[in-house]
């Protein structure tokens, strides 16, 4: 059976990671590159770097990682931050990064996500929403959520599947850094509505918060930063307790 | 060793030239079919969507020469596909090396399929040192249906070849340069055969 997947995310500033980790006594916990590796052997599924500063000074720096990263690292990554043309994606796919995550750009400009799936293939077109519920109705917001848009989260979600997009990011700002759980209500209807993988992001506390968002909130695979960087919650543990649920995982 | 990769601009090719560093091999990209004809292995990767990627192929040829290879030649994911008879990916006829069609995932799952899943009924040297049940990376929309040339199948919407085997063919719908510790195994035994 297809597994559900473990996916941390590390957020990257000038070619270093930012916010520190320390669930593992490491030499330098600020490259993304050991960190990676680091991440691969203790069981994470798949790997995503955001680029959180990126400028076009930047570019090179990161281009530079995601080629250690894909040198060094076997298991999937994706690559997000700044991304709004076909010549960023061709740039980092031939650094070795296996998809890429787009968001703000798409908002602004649509067709690019069909222009990258047909030159690239939807496998490895990751569109990352960010949206905010506003009374009873999601909102898309831009720009690591401070931009507030018009755009109604479920179309939205609807129209980046019909433009080719392999797998949608979701990330509620309402639950995003409050560790009070995913917004599993909101999942389980994107899952239901369109027929790609969703990667349920934002509020994750516990070991019951992944339980919840894979069966609650139907997520193909959950995504996470601090519990996973500060050793709150150590993968294998995790991976344990969602496989005594009867929640596939790769052990 | 002389390792080869055939280059037609398909995908991401990156990932898969790291994986034979990692256990001390130089895979070298190549269109050049002299070259291509004396390696003593051959990877045939493919990313992306299959009529395109036949287009490629054929416009540089390579599409007459790769039936016609005599060493081990491993086919990985789109590579794997468009050795088949035919996929209905852009309704694209292919190499006929296996004996099988490519077909779409039914909408009863999410499409494409994404993720580690188990490869089972291991029938071949390629996966000398792999257990049954065994996790690989895959992200595919369409698959190569249950056959007699089939050396693992998976489960996803039905059973189906996740590897085939012809004489010196080998496919692989998996990506074994993003499969970890087991995938990093089978590039070992391609390169052992």
């Amino acid at each position: 059976m297809l597994t559900k997947r473990i996916v941390p995310c590390l957020d990257i500033k000038n070619g270093r990671t930012v916010k520190g980790v320390n669930f593992v006594d490491l030499r330098d916990a600020g490259d993304p590159v050991v960190l990676a590796k680091q991440y691969a052997e203790l069981g994470a599924d798949e790997l995503v770097f955001l680029d959180i500063a990126a400028t076009l000074e930047n570019r090179k720096t990161m281009h530079d990682m995601v080629l250690k990263v894909a040198e060094q690292v076997n298991i999937p990554f994706t690559v997000g931050g700044g991304i709004s043309s076909v010549d960023d994606v061709d740039d980092l796919l031939h650094c070795g990064a296996d998809k890429v995550s787009i968001n703000s750009s798409a908002v602004k400009r649509p067709e690019l996500i069909n222009e990258l799936s047909k030159k690239f293939g939807s496998q490895c077109v990751v569109v990352a929403i960010d949206a905010k519920q506003i009374d009873d109705e999601w909102f898309v917001h831009l720009a690591g959520g401070t931009i507030p848009t018009d755009i109604k989260l479920f179309d939205w979600a609807k129209e980046v599947e019909e433009r080719g997009a392999g797998e949608i990011l979701f990330t509620s700002m309402n639950h995003d850094g409050t560790k009070a759980g995913f917004a599993n209500v909101a999942l389980a209807k994107l899952s239901e509505l369109v027929n790609i993988p969703i990667i349920a992001s934002g509020g994750a506390g516990t070991i019951q918060h992944f339980i919840d968002t894979f069966k609650d909130g139907k997520a193909d695979a959950a995504l996470a930063a601090s519990v996973f960087h500060f050793g709150e919650i150590p993968i294998l543990e995790l991976k344990k307790e969602l496989q005594k649920q009867n929640i596939e995982v790769r052990l | 060793m002389d390792l080869k990769i055939v280059n037609y601009g398909a995908g991401n090719i990156k990932s898969i030239q790291f994986a034979f560093k990692c256990l001390g091999y130089d895979a070298v990209l190549s269109d050049n079919p002299d070259e291509i004809f004396k390696a003593d292995k051959v990877i045939f990767p493919g990313v992306g969507e299959a009529s395109s990627a036949m287009k490629m192929l054929k416009e540089s040829g390579l599409d007459t020469l790769i039936p016609k290879l005599k060493q081990p030649v491993l086919g990985i994911c789109l590579g794997m596909q468009l050795m088949c008879n035919h996929t209905e990916e852009g309704d694209t006829k292919g190499l006929g090396i296996f004996n099988v069609d490519v077909k779409r995932f039914s909408n009863a799952v999410k499409v494409p399929q994404m993720g580690w899943n188990t490869i089972n009924n291991l029938k071949s040297n390629l996966f000398k040192d792999i257990r049954e049940e065994e996790y690989m990376y895959l992200v595919h929309s369409y698959y190569a249906e249950n056959c007699d040339e089939a050396i693992a199948t998976s489960n996803y919407d039905i059973e189906y070849a996740s590897a085939l085997e012809n004489d010196n063919f080998f496919g692989v719908q998996f990506h074994p340069e993003k499969s970890g510790k087991t995938g990093e195994r089978l590039l070992q035994n391609f390169l052992d055969l």
